[in-house]
């Protein structure tokens, strides 16, 4: 049943404990116990807004950065890792397997913001090897949605 | 000039919705929850199938039953979801759509006069289908108070010594009503009995909640006497790729694949690749979207009993098939109204035959948020109505 209302939510998290009730068959009680429950769990992490930033004047700039760096002793990648989340700037940090170790998302006003960020915060670090800067150009899909999706109901009104 | 025409064809009334369709299609901003397909688009793993089909170049014609793999896939799939035993090679044909199926089917086995069973209400094409193979429609009501099943009693009622065949359109579109197993062994001695073959309508078989649907094919001494109609449309999203089958006694079917070797020659070959994806690795697909329709039935079911409209228990197919006969008016004049003052198609229950007058057909093939505004709407309507 919990898994039922991840599915929901995970897509629209405005629906109402209410709603989500009478959807599952469930009493509101239930669901807000679930749902709470799952909130200490932190199975439910938080409820972002996915937003396109792009659509506002002013837009921001993103940047995914490849991050190549020497592991510390008994720490692994964890405590680099840290250093870097620990940056408002930055979105997303993932561990990688494969040619480099972090994936790091930030975002920023501008390129040269974005530039000065990696340049000065990010490359002086002392475990960091090397990085390489990739800005986005324009999202398509983010978390499973489309963006600017403006698809209509192609389907006929009514139908038997 | 002579009359160019067939008279048996024109006499037949066209479609009920086509008559509000084109009154909808006039109001560019209408809001719909009248559409009888699903708003997802079909599986892109399913679509891709398709799509490679195509580059290599598979555009010709398939053997007129369908392409083998296909076919053999079906009877899988009907055995693993169904408990349902059928031969690919000679008792299983692939048709464009249910429709094709349902129209051929009763081609093949009336003769000029034979008595039809249709309970109504139920989908639109099966009573001039019947009509146009020289069979005479005999109509059962179902009832609210049987949940729209159909009755031993009322099945026993509409006998005669001509009748032929017995439509069952279990789940059903409009009312959204299944039949149980216990329900249908209930009908199966009389139809064994009276010696009637059935014509088993199951293409919303996959949009069940609660009860797994059971075929009435999967009942001994059944089989013999049952054409099951199924296809890809409502189960995997796939309406427009026009494709359906039916399985059913050697000796029906091969008179099937004749008429349907002169009139068609095959499905169109696209999408029965697509189909054997959809059979082979579809089923999270189709879970994933029963269980999305499923919490909107809820909430439709919900929304409508607040409101104050009585609204049966729906388990089945996309379709809530609340009575608004506490507001006095006939379901033709609802729908009418509440396009016009509130801008949102519903379809009227008459489109399924007389008796849905007092009932509407709401479909849950849309999203909640969409649903939501919808029933904001009706809410407003039915209050300004209720005398």
């Amino acid at each position: 049943m919990k898994e039922k209302i991840l599915r929901i939510i995970e897509k629209n998290s405005k629906i109402t404990p209410e709603e989500l009730a009478i959807m599952l068959g469930m009493t509101s009680v239930e669901v807000e116990a679930a749902i709470a429950e799952m909130e200490i769990d932190k199975v439910i992490c938080g409820y972002p807004t996915l937003i396109d930033w792009d659509k506002l004047s002013g837009d921001k700039i993103t940047a995914l950065i490849e991050v190549k760096v020497t592991p510390q002793r008994g720490q692994g990648f964890d405590r680099i890792a840290e250093r870097i989340f620990k940056f408002d700037e930055v979105e997303t940090v993932y561990l990688m397997s494969g040619g480099f170790d972090l994936t790091v998302i930030i975002r920023g006003k501008s390129m040269k913001e974005v530039a000065g960020f990696v340049s000065e915060k990010l490359a002086p670090m002392e475990a960091i090897l090397s990085t390489a800067t990739h800005f986005v150009l324009k999202r398509y899909k983010e978390n499973g949605i489309v963006m600017q999706n403006d698809e209509e109901d192609e389907r006929m009104i009514v139908s038997p | 000039m002579r009359n160019p025409l067939n008279n048996k064809i024109v006499g037949i009334k066209p479609s009920g919705i086509r008559k509000f369709f084109d009154l909808v299609s006039e109001m560019k901003d209408a809001i719909s929850l009248g559409v009888g397909e699903p708003d997802f688009e079909t599986p892109w793993h399913i679509r891709e199938e398709g799509i490679y089909s195509l580059e290599k170049g598979k555009t010709h014609y398939s053997s007129n039953a369908g392409i083998k793999e296909l076919r053999t896939e079906i009877c899988r799939y009907l055995k693993r979801r169904f408990d349902l035993d059928y031969d690919p090679l000679k008792e299983t044909l692939v048709t464009i759509g249910g429709s094709e199926a349902i129209d051929m089917a009763l081609r093949v086995m009336l003769e000029e006069g034979d008595e039809v069973i249709l309970p109504q209400p139920s989908y639109v094409s099966y009573e001039p289908c019947v009509i146009m193979a020289g069979g005479k429609p005999v109509i059962v009501e179902l009832k609210e108070e049987d949940e729209f099943k159909l009755t031993r009693k009322d099945l026993l009622a509409a006998i005669t010594d001509k009748t032929k065949i017995l439509i069952l359109p279990f789940p059903n579109n409009p009312t959204g009503s299944v039949m149980s197993k216990e329900e249908l062994a209930d009908i199966v001695d009389v139809i064994i009995d009276k010696d009637i073959f059935v014509i088993s309508d199951e293409i919303y078989a996959e949009l069940t909640y609660g009860e797994k649907h059971v075929s009435i094919a999967s009942f001994p001494g059944m089989k013999e006497r049952t054409v099951v109609i199924n296809g890809f449309s409502k189960a995997y999203a796939m309406t427009g790729w026009r494709l359906g089958y039916a399985v059913g006694p050697e000796v029906i079917i091969k008179q099937i694949l004749k008429l349907h070797q002169f009139a068609i020659m095959c499905a169109p070959t696209t999408s029965q690749f697509a189909a054997v994806e959809a059979l082979k690795n579809g089923d999270p697909d189709v879970e994933m979207m029963c269980e999305a329709y499923d919490g909107r039935r809820r909430f439709l079911l919900h929304e409508f009993r607040r409101m104050g409209l009585s609204c049966f228990e729906a388990r089945g197919a996309f379709y809530v098939f609340p009575c608004i006969k506490s507001l006095g008016m006939t379901s033709e004049e609802f729908a009418t109204q509440l396009l016009k003052e509130e801008k949102v198609a519903v379809v009227p229950g008459t489109a399924f035959g007389d008796c849905g007058e007092g009932f509407l057909r709401i479909s849950y093939a849309y999203s909640i948020e969409e649903i939501k505004i919808a029933l904001e709407r009706i809410e407003r309507f039915v209050n300004v109505h209720r005398q």
